[in-house]
């Protein structure tokens, strides 16, 4: 019986460091890409040049060197407008995913600790909000707010929040009946102090695992508005407009919407795992 | 007691239909930008201005347009498409079939793929095998439907162009239809050609719909069987001479079902809302489609119906999955 679950249980170990250090080092390398995208883009990603147009990646015939994953219909580098792009995805990932983040726990937090109309108030309008199909409700948002990063970042921040406000609430609820809470407040704490000193560190890891999969969200949001023509202008290089133009010259130059795909996915699938592994890590259940 | 639980949730959906009504309404007047001026040729006088602004009641408080809004709503009168000058209650209910037949294949599709990866992975439970089923279907359920669709793109599209990647049905087709159910009519009246002409057209939108939702159903109901397949009776089952996998099918399966069959009521609300950006991605002549361009458009009263009808189909649909609920499961019953 042992010889047969050892080395089952072995593999299962390695795969789940695997699972750790790959999208890791996915993640890494797009951060360093955003930071130095002036110092190792080959091109100018702005840069049209129409004698330039449509070349293909470089494994193929008729590929134009120093082009190493082609051009666009308009002549601009492939490979350079992904590395810019990093830049605006991970942007856009952090910032939404935060503000996210503090808005939904916030009133997670307060709904699940105070009760009564806290929660009352809250949980009707999580009720609400996930009545509208969150794609449409932030075209929407982004049409009223005009379009540009602040309008995407905040759309995100405005939908998203009930991720947060539903996970974190339950989990300040059952965290509420714990008993050092009841000796913190015999302690002679207050109720805020207690919520923030207290219940506060014992839902982080919840919250920091939702971030992560928020960083994920944000970026196939920010992909998709963007291929929509309502992120920023559709001249700048984001992941999602190359997408969209990709999509339209399909016949002509797949390769154009091929590397961003491959870009996104492996981004989107890198911070879900992560999430994962870090609920996983964090939850008693989960992990023995 | 049941009855007092079935008139609670009544109310409380109603409570949410009228808050979505209240965010659609001030969210869509809040917009920048007047929406008559864009109607009207450059040398339109401010006179124009205002009779076409009294026209759409845009000259009253927000307070009133509201009330004569939500009056209209409750009659069925959704206003008039600025875009399109055509009732939006006509236009959204003609692109509403569209929708629901590509929400319904791919709900179809789910169940069908997650339900038999699940009875594989019970039936090969503890195996290496199991262990990648697991591995693959935590992937699949990662990747949104928008990227599945584009991968669908790309492969079909490009790699092996047997499916169109654009549209509904294939425009040379003449076939004069009386619903908009072009699967049904087609089958009714023995089109068998649009049957097969809108079956191979939504089959890729579909399919990018359906993966995570399938890959979610792989998961739970893999885990329900594994718990039912350790109780007494399937073991009694076994001792009785069936095989293994007849176990899962005639005894496990149905046991196993219920708790998948409640998460995926909720999941086909997400489905529906992953509609809009996969019709957009594949020409798709249905509602999110139409949503989109009306956002675009600055379409007020068209984006208000669609958003509504969304909505509206959100809940009602929580509704149902919560009574159905109640009333398949004895405990919550008695409860």
């Amino acid at each position: 019986m042992v010889d047969a679950t050892m080395p089952l249980r072995r593999r299962r170990f390695r795969v789940r460091n695997l699972r750790f250090w790959i999208p890791l080092t996915w993640i890494m390398m797009l951060v360093l890409a955003a930071l130095c995208a002036p110092l190792i883009a080959p091109h100018d990603p702005l840069a049209q040049d129409l004698f330039l147009e449509r070349l293909p990646p470089f494994f193929m015939d008729g590929a134009e060197p120093g082009y190493w994953l082609g051009t666009d219909s308009l002549g601009r580098d492939v490979l350079s407008r992904m590395i810019y792009g990093a830049r605006i995805a991970l942007f856009v990932s952090v910032i939404a995913a935060v503000s996210t983040g503090i808005f939904g726990s916030t009133l997670g937090l307060l709904a699940g600790y105070y009760g009564g109309w806290w929660d009352r108030v809250i949980s009707r309008l999580v009720d609400i909000w996930m009545a509208f199909p969150p794609v449409l409700f932030a075209v929407l948002l982004v049409a009223v707010m005009g379009t540009g990063l602040t309008s995407v970042i905040a759309a995100i921040a405005l939908i998203d929040w009930t991720r947060f406000a539903r996970v974190i609430r339950a989990e300040t609820m059952v965290q509420a009946h714990m008993d050092y809470v009841d000796s913190a407040r015999i302690g002679g704490a207050r109720r805020f102090t207690t919520l923030v000193s207290e219940i506060l560190p014992n839902v982080m890891p919840s919250i920091i695992a939702l971030l992560m999969l928020e960083m994920g969200i944000a970026v196939i949001v920010e992909a998709i508005l963007s291929f929509v023509n309502l992120s920023i202008s559709s001249d700048d290089p984001t992941w999602g407009s190359m997408i969209a133009e990709g999509r339209g010259a399909i016949h002509f130059a797949w390769w154009v919407l091929l590397f961003p795909l491959i870009t996104l996915f492996l981004t989107v699938l890198s911070f879900s795992t992560l999430g994962e592994g870090i609920k996983k890590k964090f939850d008693p259940v989960l992990s023995s | 007691m049941l009855l007092k639980n079935v008139l609670v949730r009544l109310i409380t959906t109603a409570i949410t239909l009228f808050g979505v009504a209240v965010v659609v309404f001030v969210l869509v007047r809040v917009a920048p930008g007047n929406p008559i001026a864009m109607m009207l040729p450059p040398g339109a006088t401010p006179e124009d201005i205002a009779n076409l602004s009294a026209l759409y009641g845009f000259d009253k408080s927000i307070f009133e347009q509201f009330v004569i809004w939500l009056g209209g709503v409750l009659r069925g009168d959704f206003g008039t498409s600025i875009t399109l000058r055509q009732p939006v209650a006509e236009l959204v209910l003609g692109r509403l079939p569209a929708t629901l037949e590509l929400s319904t294949m791919a709900l179809f599709i789910a169940l069908g793929l997650g339900g038999t990866v699940a009875v594989i992975g019970a039936r090969k439970r503890d195996t290496a095998t199991e262990v990648g089923l697991d591995l693959t279907s935590g992937a699949v359920l990662s990747i949104p439907d928008f990227l599945w669709g584009l991968i669908f793109v790309l492969l079909f599209g490009v790699l092996w162009p047997i499916l169109s990647i654009s549209g509904r049905i294939d425009p040379r087709i003449e076939f004069d239809f009386t619903t908009n159910f072009y699967i049904f009519e087609g089958l009714i009246r023995g089109r068998f050609d649009v049957v097969m002409s809108t079956l191979s057209h939504m089959l890729m939108p579909a399919m990018s719909l359906a993966l995570p939702l399938a890959a979610m159903i792989a998961q739970l109901l893999k885990q329900n069987l594994k718990e039912v397949l350790n109780q007494d009776y399937t073991t009694l089952a076994r001792v009785r001479g069936f095989s293994e996998t007849s176990v899962i099918l005639r005894e496990a399966l149905r046991n196993a079902a219920l708790p998948t069959l409640a998460l995926v009521g909720v999941q086909f609300t997400f489905l529906i809302g992953g509609t809009v950006i996969v019709e957009r991605l594949f020409a798709f002549e249905g509602l999110g489609n139409m949503a989109i361009d009306a956002v675009i458009n600055r379409d007020l009263p068209l984006i208000q119906g669609i958003v509504l009808l969304f909505a509206a189909l959100f809940t009602v649909i929580n509704l149902l999955v919560d009574l159905s609920y109640t009333l398949l499961n004895p405990r919550l019953r008695h409860g």
